[in-house]
């Protein structure tokens, strides 16, 4: 793993609630950064939206942190990160990569510095890459008028990255060379492909929830346990 | 499962509602067979799915599933032995408060029919309900198994053996679609399953099994005993694809319940060698079926 650039990857969306789905994307997206020989996966990390996203049935961002926590138990590489949702208004995406980017320099061990003794055995740590990790639906969203500024978009792919997993029925490439932006940076989008299909919508998740409907084994037991004892996602408080 | 809840609180007055509640509901017993090889997540939701099925119909109470892993001689390529298979479907179902696991038919030397493990699996039931006709959630708990027979026998010693529950075979569109394999199925044994017993099969949105029903005169005569469950969250997490994923050296992680995960990585049962495994060896129902066909 010598020589690989150390890449987070960060996930922004509702996970309203979390799903399968989701954790497969940083799962597919890990083993897709690793083929290419390039890149070490270091961490990844999950990011709720804030509640004045507004988005219809979106429940308190502190039930969603608590819910992408419970399912992040048993990962030892991804975590999720309450920042975004703790903002006191909805903030774009590429602020939210500013943030962790900034962090992640921040948290770097110095290579020169008052403390001699580590200092020695360090190599000078190569920056890690903060990328943004993303499903095919995302991709898609780019093209949608007015919901992204292009100067966003263009330091999202130019200054960060893309990662983004698709699936059947989404053409990936089709979506990057209907734009002029993508396109141009399309050496820093890298696409990887979900082998398994599984449509493990949250939105779908939500409508069965509504009507009484097992959703066991789509998402983690523990977040099902969680939905129950809040009763998230009842038919009322949607 | 609020009315399995309330037998398990176990007061007679709430004993009374339930029985007569569900005195016109058809207690259920989902059957599922297939290699499990390994298990996936999609294997569980089949259950999930099916049991909102039937007891949203109004007229069943699925009370149990059993996952029943074929047996080795089955011959399948890839398949490996059924001590780590029934292992790992046993792993999976540790959370699961009604499914279960049975070995009887993996423990078998030679292939049996699924026809034959219907057949097994209802007189399992039958000869139980014998002693004690209720549904098993409550029969489980030892404790309350002798207060339970009193009160029913007690009560309605006449519907001794109306309660047994049915067992019906719990499968997705393409076990449906595999009737029409040559020497795959025994003809019989098709009419036998879907007759006698019954077939709950999960099926994608706008997939051919409605058509399947309907272009087989023998499907089309039963089929008020076919329950054709619509999948609305598509989900194709195949055995083979975990292989295959697994031979790539590829995450599996949420795609199977951790527990396998953990349980084939400790044992690296999925390799290019075991996908080798009765690689050339004919299929048991092919060997049996074609044998007996020229006869």
């Amino acid at each position: 793993m010598k020589g690989r650039i150390p890449v987070v990857l960060l996930a922004c969306g509702s996970f309203n609630p979390i799903t399968n789905m989701h954790l497969r994307l940083f799962e597919v997206a890990r083993d897709h950064l690793h083929k290419t020989g390039m890149y070490q996966v270091i961490g990844g990390i999950i990011s709720p939206v804030n509640d004045n996203y507004r988005k219809k049935d979106l429940v308190a961002a502190q039930h969603r942190v608590a819910m992408v926590r419970l399912a992040l138990q048993t990962s030892d590489w991804i975590r999720v990160d309450p920042w975004e949702s703790e903002q006191a208004q909805w903030m774009e995406t590429v602020k939210v990569l500013r943030h962790h980017h900034s962090q992640l320099l921040g948290s770097l061990p110095r290579t020169e510095g008052p403390d001699h003794s580590r200092s020695v055995s360090l190599a000078p740590a190569a920056v890690p890459e903060l990328k943004l990790l993303c499903g095919a639906d995302v991709l898609k969203t780019f093209q949608t008028p007015d919901l992204w500024k292009d100067e966003h978009i263009q330091e999202i792919v130019e200054k960060f990255g893309l990662v983004c997993v698709g699936r059947a029925g989404h053409d990936l490439k089709g979506y990057i060379s209907g734009s002029p932006i993508l396109q141009r940076y399309q050496h820093n989008i890298h696409l990887a492909r979900e082998p398994v299909q599984n449509e493990i919508s949250a939105t779908h998740i939500r409508q069965a929830l509504g009507q009484g409907q097992s959703v066991k084994y789509l998402l983690p037991d523990a977040v099902i346990a969680y939905i129950k004892d809040h009763k998230l996602y009842t038919r009322d408080n949607s | 499962m609020p009315l399995v809840k309330t037998a398990r609180e176990g007061s007679d007055q709430q004993l009374e509602t339930l029985s007569m509640e569900n005195s016109e509901k058809t207690d259920v017993v989902l059957l599922a067979c297939g290699s499990f090889n390994p298990i996936t997540n999609m294997h569980l939701r089949l259950f999930e799915l099916a049991k909102d099925y039937m007891n949203g119909t109004g007229k069943y109470r699925v009370i149990k599933g059993i996952i029943s892993p074929v047996c080795d001689a089955y011959k399948k390529k890839g398949l490996i032995s059924a001590h780590h298979r029934i292992i790992m479907a046993e792993l999976a179902t540790k959370n699961s408060e009604w499914v279960e696991v049975d070995t009887w038919e993996s423990l078998q030397k030679d292939w049996v029919e699924t026809a034959k493990v219907l057949r097994y699996h209802q007189k399992k039931l039958e000869a139980s309900s014998y002693y004690h006709q209720q549904d098993s959630p409550v029969l489980e708990r030892p404790g309350r198994k002798r207060k339970w027979t009193e009160y029913s026998q007690k009560k309605y010693p006449e519907q001794k053996t109306k309660d047994v529950p049915k067992v019906k075979l719990l499968c997705g569109a393409d076990t449906l679609e595999s009737f029409g394999i040559p020497n795959l199925w025994k003809s019989e044994d098709i009419i036998r399953i879907v007759e006698d017993y019954g077939l709950v099969c999960v099926t994608r949105a706008g997939s051919d099994a409605e058509k399947f029903v309907y272009e087989s005169d023998v499907l089309w005569k039963y089929k008020n005993n076919i329950h054709l469950v619509n999948e609305w969250i598509a989900n194709d997490i195949s055995s083979t694809k975990i292989r295959r994923a697994l031979r790539r050296g590829h995450s599996i992680r949420y795609l199977v319940p951790e527990l396998v995960q953990a349980y084939i990585e400790k044992h690296n049962l999925y390799s290019s060698e075991s996908e080798e495994r009765n690689a050339g060896v004919s299929l048991a129902p092919l060997q049996r079926n074609s044998v007996d066909a020229k006869l």
